[in-house]
This record gives structure tokens, C-alpha cells and sequence, in this order.
């Protein structure tokens, strides 16, 4: 009886990935065979990028501050302050900008995706346009997730710099420390290859948490229930999923670059 | 019944010669279960119109979605516009999609567009000038009556009204072959008989083929009884004794098709199931 329900799972797991698979090419080679929909890119960049640019700008900020905070007392401990410009930038542009923009876009728009197509799903909308001759997956899942990898690079950057600040705010109003000196250690030892980790991994995140948002939408069954169901599947599976391929991609980047 | 058939529109020779608009041979479905439809074969000839009976859950809606090729069966084959369809792959299925329409049960108007970009879509799609497209989304909501609704959004009309915005979508594209899925059902029987004599309207005037799925035989007789009068605008009862030639009947019960043929073989049935359901 459990060996059936391991055989079960284990199978339901294996179609899922395929069908994710299947369903997340298919939506890569539409980007490069016509129609291609550019107002549906523009809206959804729109959608995407400007609507989570608070919330980017907000985490981003506090989240430089925390660093900040955190290692002064640290550092002190080996007089070592005047590198706090250097550990916020590092571990902001390298690692927590991209995973935090990742993870905060992920939770405001798989799941904006996710529930929006499942209602579509299961109000026939997507029959309709199936039924009209319109390929929904090249109408609706294309434009946003190169909406979504297109953005999130940019927001990766604001992050960034606004983390960089938040760090600069709480090192000169917070520990009363010199902001210049925190600024030059932030930027002297940043080296190309930190930035070409911290932006190589928002195209995988952002490719992810739309992919996944819209899989989860398209599959959707059961009613409301079962829209309600795919938007927390959706969002729990792309923010696991982010942290687990950052683990990956930074293990790979660092043995390109190592430090 | 009836000892006289009349038929209002014929279509041209040419469409009569061409064969079948939809022709299914021995179609089974099944969703990872007991069987919902079986070995079921019938055709729909141009300037026909056919419509689907059966009591709910028989199986009526999943056949329409299998016509147009939005589900695949299990077994068998559909011919749709003389191209089989049950194999092929979903990218070569949109572009015969487009030359017909299907009105969907709950309507299925996209509800964060306006009435104007629900009926012009495939038009919008298609990159129609603006223009274009405002008259011809115009005429298409004359047709069933509703141009006060060019520029609002589905939720602020009524059920009636969203099917007849959901029957102009599908009828904007002049399509080849309609498929109309319970078109009346839940709506009151005043309402109902204004979407009926828009399917008649649509069936005389432009003798399009169509598949019409109810399970309501008033809607069923009106179709049969009643042709559209252009000089009047409305749809009147034909002569007593007379019936529409071009609407003939199907009936499924549990998954399989046990009646094809005309108004007066559905009367005049011995089957115990069709005759219990006329009764």
C-alpha cells in the first residue's frame, strides 16, 4: 500500500517536471517565431517591473541597513569598520540583491500569474482563445517571461544600489562612521566578476518564477479552490526553486571566477 | 409531424459538393476513467444544422470541445473542414480554429476586456485597422442586438447579454462552422428566445453550418418550426406542417449516440430513452 503511494508520487513528480519542461521550451522558441505579441511585453514589463519597484526599492534598502548594522559590531571587534562599505556591496550586488528581488518579485507576480491564468483556466477564458485561434501560450506565457527576465535584471540593479544606500544611511546616521571612506570601500574592491554574478542570476529567477507562475496557472483545476491552490504551489515552488538554483549558479560562477 | 421540409437558405453548390464540414468516425474520450463518450460517428453538412440532445452530463459539451479540437479522443478520428484534426499538433490546429465559432456554455467573455475587444479579438490578433474594426464589432453587436454595450466590461452585463456578446464574438469572423454550447441554459425563457432567433437568423440568412448543443427540446422544436423573416426582422413560425429541412437531430445518452436523423425520426422513435426524454 505505501510502496503505491511512493510509485504514485514518485510518477505524478516525474510528469510534473516533464510537463514543466516541455511547457517552459515551448514558451523560449516562441520568442523567436512570429506572432510575436510586443504590446503584451511592454504591458506585462509594466506590470512586473514598474508595480514591484516599491517593494524592490523598500527591501533593498532596509536589507544594505541590516547588513550594515550587523557586521559594525563585528568588524569593530577587529577594527576593521572601514570594510563595511565593502561587505554590504559584495554581499548585495554577488548574492542577497539578486535572491531578495527574486524571491520578493516571485511572491507578487507568480502568484499574480498563477491565480490570474488559473481563473482564466477555469472561467474557459483560455478555451475561448484557443477557440479563436489564438495560441495562449505565446499570447500569454511568452511575453511574461521575458517580461519577467528582462525586469528583474533591471530590479536586481535598483536593488543593488538601493541596499548600497540603506547601508551608507545606517553607517553614517547609525554608527556615526565616515560615509565617503564607506562609499570607496564599496567601490574599490568591486571587481567585474562580483557584477557578473549578481547579473547573470536574475535572468535564471526571472525565467523561473514566470515560468512556474504560469505552468501552475495553465494546470489549474478544481474551480476556485483550485486557483487558490496553484497560486501558493506557484509561489512556494518558485521562491524553493530560486534559492536552490542560486546555490547552484553560484557554485558554478565561482568556479569560473574564483575569488 | 412533419410531411414538408422547407429549407431557408441553401448553401452554394460548390460548399455541397465539398463534402462534410465535420465528420467524426467511432470517436471515444475518457478522462483517466469510465468512458464519457463511445464509438461516436456522424457528420454535419455544409448549410446544416445540427442539433445535440441529451440530458446534462452525457457528454454534449466534451464532443463540441472535441469537434474543434480543444480535447483529443482516445479513439477514433475527426474531420474538421476535411483536415483530420485528432492527431494534429496544437500549432496547426489554431489556424482551422479561426475559421469557426464556438459560443461557450458560461459565455467565456474575457473579463478584463471591453464588449468591443471581446467581439473584435481575433480581429485585434489579426492587426485589423482600428477602424475597421469599430464597424465591424458594430455590426456584429447590431446583429444581436446589443450596440449600447461597445464600450463597457462583461461584468456589467446581464447572463443573456454576455451569451449574445459571446455569439457575436464567435460570429465576427464569418465563421464556416458555429458550434454553440447551451446556448440558452440557465437563461429565463424570454431571453432564451431571443437567442434562438439569433441562431435561426444566422442559420437563414448566412446558412452557416452549426452544431448546437441543449438539452431543452423547446429550443430544439423553435429551431425546427420557425425560420427568420428579413423584411420583418424576426423570426416567425413556418406553415403548419412544415419544418426546416437543413436542422436534423442527435442524441447521446451515456457517452453514445443513439439517434441521427430528422424532426419527424425523432418523434416517431421507438427508443425508450429519446421517447422518455421527449416526454
Amino acid at each position: 500500500m505505501a510502496t503505491s503511494a511512493i510509485d504514485r508520487t514518485a510518477k505524478q513528480i516525474v510528469l510534473t517536471v516533464q510537463e514543466y519542461s516541455l511547457f517552459a521550451w515551448r514558451a523560449v522558441l516562441n520568442l523567436f517565431r512570429p506572432p510575436i505579441y510586443w504590446t503584451d511585453f511592454l504591458m506585462q514589463s509594466d506590470i512586473i517591473g514598474v508595480g514591484s519597484l516599491p517593494i524592490v526599492i523598500l527591501s533593498g534598502f532596509f536589507t544594505g541597513g541590516v547588513l550594515a548594522l550587523q557586521s559594525a559590531a563585528t568588524l569593530a571587534e577587529f577594527g576593521a569598520t572601514a570594510v563595511t562599505g565593502q561587505f554590504v556591496s559584495l554581499t548585495m550586488i554577488r548574492e542577497l540583491g539578486a535572491v531578495l528581488t527574486g524571491i520578493m518579485v516571485a511572491g507578487r507576480n507568480s502568484s499574480s500569474m498563477a491565480s490570474e491564468l488559473g481563473s482564466m483556466v477555469v472561467t474557459e477564458q483560455i478555451d475561448a482563445m484557443r477557440a479563436l485561434g489564438v495560441d495562449p501560450l505565446r499570447k500569454l506565457v511568452t511575453p511574461r517571461i521575458f517580461a519577467s527576465i528582462a525586469m528583474l535584471l533591471l530590479l536586481t540593479i535598483v536593488a543593488d544600489a538601493f541596499g548600497i544606500l540603506g547601508g551608507a544611511a545606517v553607517t553614517v546616521f547609525l554608527n556615526h562612521q565616515n560615509g565617503t571612506q564607506y562609499l570607496n570601500s564599496a567601490y574599490e574592491h568591486l571587481r567585474y566578476p562580483d557584477i557578473i554574478q549578481g547579473l547573470v542570476k536574475p535572468l535564471f529567477f526571472g525565467y523561473l518564477l514566470a515560468s512556474i507562475g504560469c505552468f501552475y496557472g495553465m494546470r489549474t483545476t478544481g474551480g476556485t479552490e483550485g486557483v487558490g491552490r496553484s497560486t501558493i504551489t506557484a509561489v512556494v515552488t518558485s521562491s524553493v526553486l530560486i534559492i536552490a538554483v542560486d546555490f547552484v549558479i553560484t557554485h558554478i560562477l565561482l568556479t569560473i571566477f574564483p575569488t | 409531424m412533419s410531411d414538408t421540409s422547407i429549407s431557408a437558405a441553401e448553401p452554394p453548390a460548390s460548399d455541397r459538393e465539398a463534402g462534410p464540414v465535420v465528420e467524426l468516425c467511432g470517436d471515444s474520450m475518457d478522462f483517466d476513467g469510465p468512458p464519457v463518450l463511445e464509438d461516436i460517428s456522424f457528420s454535419v453538412a455544409p448549410g446544416e444544422t445540427r442539433v445535440l440532445l441529451g440530458p446534462a452530463g452525457v457528454g454534449k459539451s466534451v464532443l463540441l470541445k472535441l469537434i474543434i479540437g480543444l480535447l483529443r479522443p482516445r479513439k477514433g478520428t475527426i474531420h474538421l473542414f476535411g483536415e483530420d484534426i485528432s492527431q494534429l499538433p496544437e500549432e496547426n490546429l489554431f489556424p482551422l480554429r479561426a475559421r469557426a465559432g464556438m459560443v461557450f456554455q458560461e459565455s467565456a467573455l474575457f473579463d478584463s476586456l471591453t464588449v468591443r475587444d471581446n467581439v473584435a479579438y481575433q480581429l485585434i490578433q489579426e492587426r485589423v485597422p482600428d477602424g475597421e474594426i469599430d464597424s465591424r464589432v458594430r455590426e456584429a453587436l447590431s446583429f444581436v442586438g446589443l450596440e449600447e454595450t461597445f464600450e463597457q466590461y462583461p461584468a456589467s452585463l446581464s447572463g443573456g447579454m454576455k451569451r449574445r456578446v459571446a455569439i457575436a464574438r464567435a460570429l465576427i469572423h464569418d465563421p464556416e462552422l458555429i458550434l454553440y454550447d447551451s446556448p440558452t441554459g440557465g437563461l429565463d425563457p424570454v431571453t432564451s428566445t431571443t437567442i434562438i432567433e439569433l441562431i435561426v437568423k444566422q442559420r437563414d440568412v448566412h446558412a452557416t453550418p452549426a452544431l448546437l448543443v441543449t438539452h431543452r427540446l423547446q429550443d430544439a422544436f423553435t429551431l425546427c418550426n420557425h425560420r427568420f423573416d428579413a423584411e420583418q426582422d424576426r423570426m416567425v413560425p413556418l406553415p403548419a406542417g412544415e419544418t426546416n429541412s437543413n436542422t436534423t437531430f442527435l442524441m447521446l445518452e451515456e457517452g453514445r449516440l443513439i439517434l441521427d436523423g430528422s424532426l419527424d425520426e425523432l418523434l416517431h422513435t421507438d427508443n425508450k430513452f429519446v421517447r422518455e426524454f421527449l416526454e
